[in-house]
């Protein structure tokens, strides 16, 4: 036999769906945030980003490199969990913030259970919840967009988070629903932008990188239950001012859907998005905690293989099926 | 015809590149000069040769003869001498024994190959009698013998007989351009298949990819009482059995069962056509369309083949190679199964020779598994590749199949799909094959 060619098992071709591509969408559909929090915050948003994403692309590669396993840093998902460690920072932070979350991010939550895939919470979270818990006063000292103090002269660097205002109970010092909306609120540099938040989730979805059964059920159960545990009685709460105010676009559109920390199946995928809005209003409305998003998708993230396991879908042939007449 | 498009739940559209040959009739290509036919073209029991060496056989004669229920009877495709009679290498990659004629080009018609008398005449068994010793088998690849499926179990009563017209796979249009070409006889073996069965109801179900082929077989079917074309949602695996009954009548074969078990019978649109050619002509199967296709070849073609003619014959006549193929499939890109020579003949169930580009041999770049979900969005039984995947490639085939392996219908969605381009089905695959090993040790 002079010519022969490849044998393999079927199929014999794939689609072009790749998971760098994938990853790539991700880092576009952040693109218009990060936009938003350098024209709010100023050019140190960029910069602590930039810092992020350096950091945690160099970690992986230096422990890939050591470790003499397969350097995966061309699937860009370290750059998105850069990306994303930086996006739950305040603009306020010291330089070395990022580089400790980012580092702690890929190393411990990342690396150690086995890289892409095999974590079982969401790096960029842990890191937040880890930096937090460290340098409270870093993390926790917000600055007024700059937009804001120019247009008010004010000299005070330094502001509340609407959530903040909100767990004193003083709801007439909230900022206007649309000013949360575009973002010209305190907060980090990732999680004010409603508008430029929705903009990337839009460009997931129709890239079929996401699919919106988590986002909304999480969205509408912290919507549902804010509203209903209002400050001023049942059916009161100032349920915008919630779903607006904090980090919850950016984590229910781009933490909660993290693959490797979320269900496969699509029941799965619900009880992840109303177990996430449950724990975020618990925290919120009755936590010591002004923001609960955090915690919520990391305690979720970890029952993830449990919904998985509880949920498997019927498989075809085995239910009801209807019977010849 | 309902206006509505039927479909089922999962699957994927990949490039369908059907354009290469949707438009080109069926041309006959001339019989080759030594037929190699396999004694095995069918699942079940191998047939028996009824020649030796040396003997003269005449175009239509049967030549190897069926042991078994589970069987059908294998023809000489063309007239001469027998040459010899030896393993030769097949396209499930093993080597069968084959009978091997020399083609003396006068097609000296055996004297078998009689018109059947018309369907009113016959009664059921006498036409699956005709269709058992024509060699039919399912055209659409599995060559399951069609007698078989035409005999329910005890117990089991079918209703329905659909025409799987779907043909989902990418590149193949052999089916397409019977229905086209053939409607009548498609209607014809139909009415033979609901005669046999005692059904009095039929659908042809079409994907919408193929308006010309709906439209012919529309226009065939006006008038005949108890059959009815449908449009499916061109898909894949629009045309898995499973998938069709459950697009066409809103039934789930259940788990480990057949069609008859929900009252279906589904046979390919080119097994119904043999049928109508076994009865109309007598003509036993000796031939079928081929769909000669893919990048690599200069003129892809749909060929009415003699069976026993070779892979390198058939690429021949179709200008031979364009540069150099990465891979050589008979069959469809999705289910067919990669050769590695051209020194194969066609047989019952060679739907088509598809010779994909040089770049379709470069592995990708295989990745960690991200538990993305993809794979359990598009698989049309509902499983989890990724999970049964996990545990095959873990050598744990206990969980494998506690994930219900054994559902898998291989379709090769899962795979097909996955951004970190993991061997989804093909860990399945061999999940599957242990599980029933282990099965039948135990048995």
């Amino acid at each position: 036999m002079d010519n022969q060619y490849l044998v393999t098992s079927s199929p014999h071709f794939r689609s072009d769906y790749k998971i760098e591509r994938m990853m790539l969408d991700v880092i576009i559909a952040l693109l218009p945030a990060l936009i938003a929090g350098t024209v709010f915050f100023g050019i140190r948003a960029l910069m602590l980003t930039a810092i992020s994403m350096v950091t945690a692309v160099l970690t992986e590669y230096v422990i890939e490199k050591l470790l003499h396993r397969e350097i995966t840093i061309d699937d860009y998902s370290a750059a998105v969990t850069g990306m994303l460690v930086a996006f739950n920072l305040p603009p306020t932070v010291s330089w070395w913030i990022p580089v400790v979350g980012s580092f702690f991010a890929i190393s411990i939550v990342k690396m150690c259970f086995g890289g892409l895939g095999n974590n079982f919470v969401n790096p960029a979270l842990a890191a937040r919840v880890f930096l937090l818990a460290s340098w409270p006063v870093q993390m926790t000292t917000w600055k007024i967009p700059e937009a804001v103090s120019a247009a008010t002269a004010a000299d005070a660097m330094t502001t509340a988070t609407p959530l903040a205002v909100l767990k004193t109970g003083t709801i007439t010092h909230l900022p206007s629903l649309w000013s949360m909306f575009i973002g010209n609120i305190g907060g980090t540099i990732g999680e004010t932008s409603t508008l430029a938040l929705l903009i990337g989730a839009a460009y997931l979805v129709y890239r079929g990188v996401i699919n919106l059964k988590t986002p909304l059920s999480f969205i509408a159960t912290v919507g549902i239950m804010t509203w209903i545990f209002g400050p001023d009685g049942m059916f009161t709460g100032p349920f915008l001012y919630h779903i607006l105010g904090g980090g919850l676009i950016l984590g229910a559109f781009y933490m909660a859907t993290d693959y490797a920390t979320s269900p496969v199946t699509p029941l799965g995928q619900i009880i992840m998005g109303i177990g996430c809005g449950i724990f975020t209003s618990v925290i919120r409305l009755w936590g010591g905690y002004p923001e609960g998003v955090s915690y919520a998708i990391l305690l979720m993230n970890m029952v993830s293989p449990l919904i998985d396991r509880y949920t498997m879908p019927k498989v075809f042939g085995t239910k009801g099926a209807k019977k010849v007449a | 015809m309902s206006a509505s498009i039927l479909t089922f739940k999962g699957g994927v559209h990949p490039q369908y590149n059907k354009e290469l040959t949707n438009r080109l009739p069926i041309e006959v290509m001339p019989a080759p000069s030594e037929a190699v036919i396999p004694l095995s073209q069918h699942i079940g029991a191998p047939c028996e040769p009824l020649v030796a060496v040396g003997d003269e056989v005449n175009m239509g004669q049967k030549i190897g003869e069926a042991k078994g229920f589970v069987s059908v009877p294998v023809h000489s495709s063309v007239s001469g001498k027998v040459k010899a009679i030896e393993p030769r290498l097949h396209s499930s990659g093993q080597f069968v024994n084959s009978i091997v004629i020399e083609n003396d080009r006068l097609d000296t018609l055996d004297e078998s190959v009689k018109p059947k008398e018309d369907l009113n005449n016959l009664e059921p068994d006498d036409i699956k009698e005709i269709i058992k010793e024509a060699g039919i088998v399912g055209m659409g690849g599995a060559t399951f013998p069609t007698h078989v499926k035409l005999t329910p179990p005890k117990g089991k009563k079918v209703d329905t007989v659909i025409i799987n017209g779907a043909e989902c796979e990418p590149y193949l249009t052999c089916d397409h351009r019977l229905m086209v070409e053939h409607p009548t006889e498609i209607v014809y073996g139909l009415k033979a298949i609901l005669k046999v069965l005692g059904v009095d109801k039929g659908i042809i179900a079409i994907e919408v990819n193929k308006p010309d082929a709906i439209e012919a077989v529309e226009k065939a079917t006006d008038g005949v009482k108890g059959v009815e074309v449908v449009r499916l949602a061109a898909k894949y695996p629009q045309g898995g059995e499973k998938q069709l009954i459950n697009a066409v009548t809103d039934r789930e074969v259940p788990s480990g069962g057949l069609p008859a078990d929900v009252g279906v019978v589904v046979d390919n649109v080119g097994t119904v056509y043999a049928i109508a050619r076994a009865l109309k002509e007598g003509m036993p199967l000796i031939d079928r369309v081929v769909t000669i296709t893919g990048q690599a070849v200069n003129n892809p073609k749909n060929l009415l083949v003699r069976i026993g003619t070779t892979l390198n014959d058939v690429v021949e006549f179709c200008g031979g190679m364009k540069g150099n193929p990465g891979k050589l499939v008979t069959g469809g890109p999705m289910m067919g199964v990669t050769q590695y020579t051209l020194d194969i003949p066609v047989i019952k169930g060679t739907s088509g020779v598809v010779l994909l580009p040089e770049d379709a041999a470069i592995s990708e770049k295989v990745r960690a598994c991200t538990q993305c979900g993809k794979c359990v969005e598009v698989c049309p039984m509902n499983l989890m590749p990724l999970f049964i995947s996990m545990y095959a490639l873990n050598d744990d085939f206990e969980d494998a199949e506690k994930y219900h392996a054994l559902d898998c219908i291989e379709c090769g969605c899962c795979s097909y799909i996955c951004p970190c381009k993991r061997p989804l089905v093909e860990s399945i695959r061999q999940a599957k094959r242990e599980i029933t090993a282990k099965r039948k040790k135990e048995a």
